[in-house]
């Protein structure tokens, strides 16, 4: 918990800065960027047009981009803990942050959907077009449980896991070296060398996975609400 | 480790579960950050991009009109350029037209002199000769009687003699009046 308290003041210290950075140079009419907003426009860029604007199109991504946003960032901030020294584990790798913002991403998806069609949403998503009638037996439960259901579920446990899983490798590959470094015999000592380069290695695949998996959550959710914005299914 | 994670919960049973007071944080921490983002991050970061649009169009607007601007004072210069060149050749023609009608001119008036000239010297030169010929006329009758007086003279001496001489001065006589 005190993770995510920590990861949420330093969010909304560096966003503020950047916000505050924003405002002052709309407001100035400096066209030229400061390398340190470069920084900030460049992370909200890559969520706006990477992922808002390229599913969803200009105007719909940018009425969603508050979440997408908060999403991606809050994704990212709390998975990167999982590999600062002090800190070590991912602020995700506890089912409840996850759960929420699957949550989110649910209830987003289907507001979305039902502000568009209205009732006619759950029509499309149960009963697809050009099916015949006969088959909805068959596809109707597949589609409510795949949509519904699935859908959640499966974005909040492969973060998690994700974040559960590097969290494990790192904590064997340093307890190991701690092991074989100070209580192994003679030539046991060696393996130390052995799994702390495993450790290094899993310690930068786990930035790349914690960048990864916030961007993957994130695109989903985009992708969620397109589905449920898009006239058929 | 995943013993600690779920003990830090204050809870022993599988992870995938909730425990309250997590779900009610996360809620809490996601919650400030969306409104966070929503109302501040974001919209700042609108503004910015636009007035960035906004004064790159500008500038860009601006570029067009003095690039414009630009290119009609190039073509002014070029009509003026232009029309300084033909008022030139026109001037030059006009000059040559005035050269060669002052050059005709000046020679007719030399021709006119020069026949004026000729024409006088002509006309002095008959004159002198009408002059010589009075005087010439006049002497020739001094002369006549003169050489009367002598052939008389002669004649009583030698009357062939005497005729010869009248007859030789009678030629010559005619000889100059004749020219």
């Amino acid at each position: 918990m005190l993770i995510r308290l920590l990861v949420t003041a330093l969010l909304i210290l560096v966003f503020s800065l950047w916000a505050s950075k924003f405002r002052n140079a709309a407001k100035a009419g400096q066209v030229v960027p400061t390398k340190f907003q470069l920084m900030g426009e460049i992370s909200l860029n890559f969520v706006r047009n990477s992922i808002a604007h390229d599913q969803l199109g200009v105007k719909d991504g940018d009425r969603f981009l508050p979440l997408l946003a908060t999403m991606f960032f809050t994704v990212l901030g709390m998975n990167i803990t999982g590999i600062i020294p002090s800190l070590n584990i991912a602020g995700t790798s506890v089912i409840g942050l996850p759960l929420v913002l699957a949550v989110a991403a649910y209830v987003t998806f289907i507001y979305a959907g039902v502000r568009k069609h209205g009732l006619g949403f759950f029509k499309n998503s149960l009963f697809p077009a050009g099916v015949p009638a006969a088959f909805y037996i068959l596809v109707t439960p597949i589609e409510f449980l795949s949509t519904f259901i699935l859908r959640p579920v499966t974005l909040a446990l492969r973060l998690m896991m994700n974040m559960i899983a590097g969290h494990l490798l790192l904590v064997l590959c340093f307890s190991a070296t701690q092991f074989f470094l100070f209580n192994a015999e003679g030539v046991f000592k060696a393996f130390g060398a052995g799994t702390f380069i495993f450790g290094f290695i899993f310690t930068l695949f786990e930035i790349l996975v914690a960048f990864l998996q916030a961007y993957v959550f994130t695109l989903l959710t985009t992708v969620y609400i397109q589905l449920a914005l898009a006239d058929e299914h | 480790m995943i013993y600690r994670i779920v003990a830090a919960e204050g809870a022993t049973h599988n992870p995938l579960l909730p425990g309250l007071p997590d779900l009610v944080w996360s809620s809490v921490v996601f919650a400030i950050l969306l409104v966070f983002f929503w109302f501040r991050v974001l919209p700042n970061f609108k503004k910015n991009l636009d007035a960035r649009t906004e004064a790159i169009e500008g500038r860009l607007a601006a570029a067009e009109l003095a690039q414009a601007e630009a290119a009609a004072k190039t073509a002014n210069i070029e009509a003026e350029q232009s029309a300084a060149r033909a008022d030139a050749s026109k001037i030059r023609e006009t000059a040559r037209a005035e050269g060669a009608a002052i050059l005709a001119e000046l020679k007719e008036q030399a021709a006119a002199e020069a026949a004026r000239i000729t024409a006088t010297a002509k006309a002095q030169i008959e004159a002198e000769r009408q002059a010589a010929l009075i005087s010439l006329r006049a002497e020739v009758g001094s002369l006549a009687i003169d050489l009367a007086s002598s052939v008389v003279e002669e004649s009583l001496k030698n009357d062939k003699t005497a005729s010869n001489v009248v007859d030789n001065f009678l030629k010559d006589l005619e000889k100059s009046a004749g020219k």
